[in-house]
């Protein structure tokens, strides 16, 4: 069925069930109890960690499985936002021509970038993406004003044509909608004493982004996927076995890029505002953290590191000194202020320090990730479990 | 004419002639030894042939038509397969998945988006597949990870991954380098077995005059860059000007 | 013409820090095949050792002068600086006025230490893992040391001025033959240009005449070859990390009158020094210093507004058009050398 074997579908309706329950399951705690800060909150954070799962799972798809790795990527990031709000602007603010044109020019931006950036590999590749997003950014920046709104950022306001529904509007500018549903409706549903509370935006962003996993599984498993992962293993080869990598590289960079696109398109149907913040270096960094903190090249590693990475950002970004304060507060005085005074650096606007401290830690300890690490437990207990059974053939022939 | 027409190929590497006038004519299915003692220029010569070095005088012509200037996989889509002195093989792949890349690279050409197609349904692919790694005996570690087998079967799993192409010209350097003994008469045989269904043409530098001499139909002797001799093989057995070349050689 | 010349100018002291990080990319990269993207750091770090030896000499003591009232009549709080009350008034003021070239004397040992423990600690486990990991290791690396300096020194610059002696402006026209006040240049870019050049100088001739640059030349070259000669190759690498760390912080320190200091300052230039790498060509010295002034002087023709009204935009992105149109013209940049990085 759709194309996948038996254990990818029901690892499929996994991530299915998983994304429709999100609202519940990552809300464990009552509204008023002292662990409410442990809650994902709702619904800006779930809808950013399924955009990001998605930019991340894109990324996978360039860098898991080709080895190469673009610093790049958040320039097709702003180039969706920016498409994306036009369409709002311009036609309507249903958001699916803005996502669509979103997918488009993410997808074209890359095909040119990709296509010069892809004559080098190896560092040449990294350093010529990281040039072209940078450039990217100056421009939005600068000369690119008319378009990009600059430093301010582009937004939606009562004054745009808006062909297909300027009529319908008065007042101020109403909110980004499919077909009238807005994206920021909310049904609160009462249950068992606790609120809980379903955004439309949120499932719009959740069921794009399992389609876009279910893509991804595809690709996976498909023989491009195959011969993506070959390039990374060995590209002489596949070049001697008649196979011309450069047309599957360009393949895996624009399919990655309409991908960012995609999460720039929904970021701007969530939130129409798209400033040039977006494309900087530092939220490239931010998706190739997600991928190897989640586990580059396996499927679920990245939306594992997106949820990660945004989850603690907003966990860590409100935790201040007074609520430290509150934890430590069962230590002796001169304790809780020293351990007040080490975890300082770490919380509310030190979350950079933590990100940048994570990604050494990672890198250095754990170069495949959760899942690698989810797995090293797995087989340590495993056999711990028959101690003194054959131990599997790990160990490489030679 | 031959399959392989090679005509006055030389390549220098700054003040050193690799390869001076080298000429060669290699006839349709019949296996073409190059041997000659270390620093000849075989494997440069191989180098050449399929379009990693370009030589700088002469010319390469493969069923007429000029190899030089092509890239390596176009040189492989016109029908020739490498076997490398060390095994180049996709080691973070399985070796079923290895042996699955040439079949599909035969079928779909240099490049294709398959990218909604399942690997695992493409049953005839897989069929080939099969079939190709059952005659290298390599089918039971189908699910090993390449780079974790031992260096007789990365060969093994490399020659099957060349044939699986059905190339018409099969370019072998040293395909018994570092073997024991069984496996290089394993080789020995699996190559003559190629060898018998009459539709493959092969050039084998070897070392190994065991190797040599039960499977070529035809020897070239390459010394300095540029070939002493070529002949049959009965011929070249105790040629002065190959005693003369090998003297003080180790083998 | 004297407005060509004030240009070129005005793209040397970018060009001269572009330079100057590149050289020790270049170095790091020559010699223990690393890509560090914790090299902009080290400039950074660099300046910030400027801002501390600030700091460190504007330590003052307060004392009640009764000799002075303030408006209620009360004695006045009058807190003077340690060093111009063990120098003395004069000198004491002295010292403080020249406080960045003074920073050198920190900045030196801080920043070979530095180095060097990044080597060791860190690098060094690096050398046989991907080029993606150690981009990644050492990306990781820039966003602590970053962040660091944020959490001490606040996100805002941090003024640095240069000596009043050498804060000013020179008149280079009049000098040169050309009309008085067509070419008035700031006498410190004039400084941090001429610094650069001693320094670049410096590492080139220590690569050129001692023995140790020519055990690193060699190891650049072909580290195998060099480490089977049973030279302890390892160390002297060790060692050049220092120096590279060392050059990036002097160009640091320096660069800090002409921008003041901001923690992000390291990764500006460290992404237009890599592009400076690219185009001069990946392991070579001189190529890196070559490109750096280049694409310095460019980039500053490129803000002319006689060329901006030609192309809009043409200062922002000029260094990346000619970084993509001589990787794609000269894959190996103007002055690689054959067989680096060639995967």
């Amino acid at each position: 069925m759709l194309g996948l074997g038996k254990r990818d579908l029901i690892f499929l309706a996994v991530v299915l069930a998983l994304t429709l329950a999100a609202p519940v399951l990552l809300n464990p705690f009552a509204e008023n109890s002292g662990l409410a800060q442990f809650n994902a909150g709702y619904p800006d954070l779930m809808q950013r960690i399924a955009i990001f799962a998605i930019f991340a799972v894109g990324f996978n798809i360039l860098f898991g499985l080709t080895g190469y790795l673009s610093f790049g990527h958040a320039a097709f990031l702003g180039v969706g936002s920016y498409s994306a709000l036009w369409m709002f602007k311009l036609l309507s603010l249903n958001i699916i021509p803005g996502i669509i044109l979103a997918v488009i020019m993410g997808g074209v931006f890359a095909l040119a970038i990709g296509y010069v950036s892809l004559r080098r590999s190896g560092i040449y590749f990294s350093i010529l993406t990281l040039a072209f997003a940078q450039m990217s950014y100056n421009l939005a920046y600068s000369v690119l004003t008319p378009i990009t709104n600059g430093e301010s950022g582009l937004q939606p306001d009562l004054g745009d044509p808006r062909i297909l529904d300027a009529a319908s509007s008065s007042g101020s500018v109403p909110p980004t909608n499919i077909f009238g549903l807005a994206m920021s409706e909310t049904w609160k549903v009462d249950f068992l004493g606790r609120v809980f509370q379903f955004n439309a935006g949120y499932y719009v962003c959740g069921l794009i982004s399992v389609l876009m996993f279910y893509l991804a599984l595809r690709i996976f498993r498909s023989p491009f996927g195959m011969m993506l992962r070959a390039v990374k293993s060995n590209q002489n080869r596949l070049n001697y076995t008649g196979l011309n990598t450069r047309p599957y590289m360009l393949t895996a960079f624009v399919i990655s890029g309409m991908y960012a696109g995609l999460a720039g398109g929904l970021m701007a149907a969530m939130d129409p505002l798209a400033g040039p913040d977006r494309m900087q270096w530092t939220a490239s960094g931010e998706v190739v953290l997600m991928t190897i903190l989640g586990g580059a090249g396996t499927m679920l590693g990245p939306v594992l590191g997106a949820g990660f990475i945004k989850y603690f950002e907003n966990i860590f970004s409100k935790i201040n000194d007074h609520v430290l304060q509150g934890w430590f507060s069962v230590f002796p005085h001169w304790l809780q202020d020293l351990l007040v005074t080490i975890f300082h650096p770490f919380m509310g606007k030190g979350w950079n320090l933590t990100l940048g401290l994570l990604f050494m830690l990672v890198v250095i300890f754990l170069p495949g990730g959760l899942i690698e690490g989810g797995n090293r437990l797995m087989r340590l207990t495993r056999r711990r479990r028959r101690d003194d059974g054959p131990r599997p053939s790990e160990a490489p022939a030679e | 004419m031959g399959i392989l027409e090679v005509k006055g190929v030389g390549k220098r590497f700054g003040g050193l002639q690799a390869l001076g006038d080298v000429n060669l004519s290699v006839r349709e299915n019949t296996v073409h030894a190059i041997i000659g003692p270390n620093g000849a220029g075989k494997s440069t010569l191989l180098n050449c042939l399929v379009g990693k070095l370009i030589p700088d005088t002469g010319s390469v012509l493969f069923s007429g038509q000029s190899v030089l200037g092509r890239k390596p996989h176009e040189i492989n889509q016109m029908g020739i397969s490498r076997v490398f002195q060390t095994p180049e093989i996709f080691g973070d792949l399985t070796v079923l998945e290895n042996v699955l890349i040439p079949c599909f690279a035969k079928r779909d050409g240099a490049y294709r988006l398959h990218a909604f197609e399942t690997v695992a349904h493409e049953a005839e692919i897989n069929a080939q597949a099969e079939a190709m790694l059952k005659g290298v005996k390599m089918w039971e570690k189908r699910a090993a990870h390449a780079g974790t087998l031992s260096r007789g079967d990365k060969r093994r799993l490399e020659l099957a991954m060349c044939l699986a192409q059905g190339p018409k010209l099969l370019l072998l350097d040293e395909p018994t380098a570092g073997m024991a003994r069984a496996d290089t008469n394993a080789t020995i045989a699996l190559l003559k077995e190629i060898k018998a269904r009459g539709d493959i043409t092969m050039v084998i530098i070897e070392h190994d005059m065991e190797v040599v001499f039960s499977l070529a139909d035809r020897i070239t002797v390459l010394a300095q860059g540029t070939p002493l001799v070529e002949d049959e093989p009965e011929k070249i057995k105790g040629h002065p000007k190959v005693k003369e070349a090998y003297l003080g050689e180790a083998h | 013409m004297d407005a060509i010349i004030l240009q070129m100018l005005n793209g040397l002291d970018k060009g001269s820090a572009y330079a100057l990080i590149a050289l020790g990319l270049t170095l790091i990269f020559g010699t223990l095949g690393v890509v560090n993207f914790a090299h902009g750091a080290m400039f950074m770090i660099g300046a910030f050792c400027a801002v501390t030896m600030q700091r460190l000499l504007h330590l003052s003591f307060t004392v009640l002068d009764p000799t002075k009232k303030d408006f209620l009549g009360n004695p006045m709080k009058v807190s003077t600086p340690y060093i111009e009350h063990w120098f003395g008034k004069a000198t004491g003021a002295a010292i403080l006025d020249w406080s960045v070239p003074i920073s050198i004397l920190l900045a030196v040992p801080v920043m070979v230490i530095l180095g060097v423990v990044m080597e060791r600690g860190l690098i060094k486990h690096f050398y046989k893992r991907a080029h993606a990991d150690q981009i990644l290791v050492t990306f990781g690396l820039a966003i602590v040391l970053q962040e660091i300096v944020k959490q001490v020194f606040g996100a805002n610059p941090i003024p640095t001025p240069a000596p009043h002696a050498l804060a000013g402006a020179l008149d280079l026209g009049a000098m040169l033959g050309f009309a008085a006040n067509t070419i008035v240049y700031p006498a410190w870019r004039l400084i941090y240009f001429l610094f650069s050049l001693v320094i670049i100088g410096g590492v080139f001739a220590f690569l050129q005449f001692t023995t140790f640059g020519m055990v690193v030349r060699a190891g650049m070259a072909d580290r195998e070859t060099v480490g089977l000669l049973g030279i302890n190759i390892d160390r002297r690498f060790t060692i050049m990390f220092g120096l590279a760390a060392a050059v990036a912080g002097l160009a640091g320190v320096m660069y800090t009158p002409i921008n003041s200091p901001n923690y992000h300052m390291g990764m500006d230039f460290l992404v237009l020094s890599f592009v400076v790498v690219v185009v001069g060509g990946m392991g070579s010295l001189p190529g890196a210093v070559a490109a750096g002034f280049l694409l310095g002087i460019l980039e500053s023709f490129g803000s002319m507004n006689a060329v901006k009204d030609l192309i809009p935009g043409i200062d922002q992105i000029i260094i990346y058009v000619i970084a993509i149109v001589v990787l794609l013209t000269r894959p190996r940049g103007l002055m690689g050398r054959r067989g680096v990085m060639e995967d």
